[in-house]
């Protein structure tokens, strides 16, 4: 457990220090670390599935916002920031803090009335699909309707940003 | 034309310019780019294929696809990655992936239910093709996701910012 609470102080460093770093491929780079750390703590929860796809996705994101970082002229953050939106950060934050405080304090017990569902579908999902990796049985057979509507997400995101990135041969014609 | 990206190369500020970017990084990242992303693309299918078996499964196959092509287009420009796939058949994989979903879901549906797993019952433990629907969806998903991530990259990197035409 106690590998767990490193990689938390880790992801917190991490974070503060992408905020407040100048160089921008800097602060892409420990975005990187970030996620790395999360995957690493999604393997030590014992979900090898989640900590593959967070790895996989974290890189496509650091990828683009490489990308993205190298192609723009300025690589170095030039904002100054004034003392009244630090104080209402602060201000917002701590409301958040304390809402989201009163909220958990009446949550019920973690698994507590939940785990009567998905105990059945641990215990059973390898006799009624004969598939032994129980995630790929829960999220493409019990509960496929889910993963329909998120392939219709990514498929509606694909055709948002055709439609925003103007006609094809507004591109060709710069070249 | 032909002058202009050399020009380019060194600005005063030293940052690699657009023009540059677009054609590639140094030939140490294209060295290792050709070593790897033969290897990245062939695990992408293997943990799309196996996704019933050991952890992964379609999305995480599917991206590890579109990695391989994203790493083309760091590496060695847009141009080579879309000899490779192209814009047009990249749009109708994305297309074809969400309706395969579809179609397999609306065969499988018949005690008036849709989106059903089908020929449920058939599956052999720890097989890799005759267990039922789920490696169908599998191979789905990942081609609707790798061909998805691929034309967002795409569209991105030929979006050019006009305060920098100005």
């Amino acid at each position: 457990m106690i590998e767990l609470y490193i990689l938390l102080i880790l992801m917190i460093i991490g974070a503060v220090l992408a905020l407040e770093i100048k160089d921008l491929l800097s602060a892409v780079i420990i975005t990187g670390a970030v996620g790395l750390c999360l995957s690493a703590a999604f393997l030590l929860l014992k979900a090898p599935d989640l900590a593959m796809t967070q790895l996989i996705a974290e890189i496509v994101l650091v990828i683009i916002l490489v990308r993205a970082t190298i192609s723009s002229d300025s690589r170095v953050e030039q904002s100054k920031r004034n003392h009244g939106t630090f104080v209402c950060v602060l201000i917002s934050l701590s409301l958040f803090l304390g809402a989201s405080g009163y909220v958990i304090a009446k949550l019920p017990i973690f698994g507590k009335p939940l785990m009567r569902i998905s105990r059945t579908y641990l215990s059973e999902a390898l006799f009624q699909t004969t598939v032994s990796n129980a995630v790929a049985a829960i999220t493409l057979d019990y509960r496929i309707f889910d993963t329909f509507v998120a392939l219709v997400a990514l498929f509606t995101g694909v055709i948002a940003i055709m439609a925003l990135s103007g006609p094809k041969s507004n591109n060709s014609n710069k070249k | 034309m032909k002058n202009k990206p050399n020009q380019q190369i060194k600005s005063k500020t030293g940052i690699i310019d657009n023009d540059q970017a677009e054609q590639g990084m140094s030939i140490i990242v294209k060295t290792v780019t050709r070593l790897t992303v033969g290897v990245l693309f062939v695990y992408g299918i293997n943990v799309a294929l196996h996704g019933h078996i050991i952890p992964g499964g379609g999305f995480a196959g599917g991206a590890i696809i579109a990695l391989s092509l994203l790493n083309l287009v760091l590496a060695f420009g847009k141009d080579a990655a879309l000899e490779k796939l192209s814009q047009t058949w990249a749009i109708i994989f994305t297309t074809l992936g969400l309706l395969l979903f579809m179609v397999i879901g609306l065969f499988g549906s018949g005690n008036n239910s849709i989106l059903e797993s089908l020929f449920q019952d058939k599956g052999e433990l720890l097989s890799l093709l005759m267990i039922g629907s789920i490696p169908l969806l599998n191979i789905a998903v990942c081609l609707q996701v790798g061909a998805g991530i691929f034309v967002i990259f795409i569209y991105l990197v030929s979006l050019k910012p006009e305060a920098d035409k100005s």
